[in-house]
């Protein structure tokens, strides 16, 4: 491990991750222009931004509050959509789980749908990296991320509803995750996967509160390890 | 209209929330070793939650009130055409958006 690996490793993250800027800026935007409509001011559209920090759980919990669903609803329903997090976590365990205490704090805190994305890749592909290289990608996959998240959020607030809807906005959250889906196909096992949880989600969409979502990634996450249990491709 | 309280409830517990499930692993599990049927299914985790997210956005764009548009269609096959292909994220993502803005031009 030297200083100059860590640095080349965090410059990388940064690299990778800058391109989600085009994805992140408008998307931040949205959700304030969409919390502005909803009554809320810059700062508390700010402030959903930085604690929450992830962009389906609050669209959802900004819908629901909306409908004046009650509060547990609106968390359950938000969590259940966040309960990938989880899974993201438990999925980078094996190669930051033993970080220092405070790091895997930050790691946790800015574990988003994009940071993880990256990192899980680099460190599937790359599993040499020290485990402070591995850090730094990180926090270099973070850097074009995160602050943007925030910033453009009050940007889109203060901007408010001056968006004309024909731009398509709403649908730039659908078209990055897809564009991260293809990359990820390399096995018959991740085909499978992705092809299950895609049926059972259109199947189970009726449910109420995003059960079909949480469903859906069970069935498709056990269909990927069957077929690679019996085909042994990893 | 939202009411402030209900507001801020929801801003703290979900961030509190959210926190947990990011950490609950990689806090509180550190480097002990993870059974292998475990990592077998986490292995699949993205490649699961994120088609099972977006196809009913697809499908069913809250933009239209649900209703399939062929254009937010094309743009979705496109986008994952093009990201399996060329495995290019940020290519796929822009080739999505032109058929986007493309569609919307020609049709809208």
């Amino acid at each position: 491990m030297t200083a100059q690996g860590v640095k080349s490793s965090y410059w990388t993250g940064v690299r990778d991750g800058a391109p989600f800027l085009l994805v992140i800026v408008p998307f931040a935007m949205l959700f304030g222009v969409l919390a502005t409509e909803a009554g809320l001011n810059p700062a508390e559209a700010l402030a959903f931004s930085v604690v929450v920090i992830a962009g389906a759980a609050q669209f959802t919990a900004l819908q629901l509050l909306q409908d004046h669903a009650p509060i547990l609803v609106v968390l359950a329903s938000s969590l259940a959509v966040n309960l990938r997090m989880a899974m993201y976590s438990a999925s980078l365990t094996p190669h930051l789980g033993h970080l220092p205490l405070w790091q895997r704090g930050v790691a946790a805190y800015f574990l988003v749908d994009q940071t993880y994305a990256l990192a899980v890749i680099k460190y599937e592909k790359e599993p040499q990296l020290s485990r402070a290289e591995k850090f730094a990608y990180f926090v270099g996959t973070l850097t074009p991320i995160c602050p943007f998240w925030y910033v453009f959020t009050v940007v889109g607030a203060l901007v408010g509803a001056t968006i004309p809807p024909e731009w398509g906005l709403d649908f730039a959250m659908p078209i990055a995750f897809i564009a991260m889906i293809g990359p990820a196909l390399r096995t018959g096992a991740h085909m499978t996967a992705a092809l299950v949880a895609s049926v059972a989600a259109l199947t189970f969409a009726f449910l109420p509160y995003n059960l079909g979502l949480l469903i859906s990634a069970g069935l498709g996450m056990a269909a990927g390890a069957e077929v690679e249990r019996r085909v042994g491709a990893a | 209209m939202i009411d402030r309280g209900d507001l801020w409830i929801v801003i703290v517990a979900l961030g509190l929330g959210s926190f947990a499930l990011r950490f609950v692993f990689l806090g509180l599990v550190g480097d002990r070793p993870m059974p292998a049927w475990l990592m077998r299914h986490l292995r699949y985790t993205a490649v699961a939650v994120l088609p099972a997210l977006v196809i009913p956005l697809v499908v069913w764009p809250s933009a239209t009130d649900g209703e399939t548009d062929p254009v937010r269609l094309a743009a979705a096959t496109v986008t994952l055409a093009a990201s399996y292909f060329l495995r290019n994220v940020i290519v796929a993502m822009l080739l999505g958006g032109l058929v986007l803005a493309g569609g919307g031009y020609w049709l809208g």
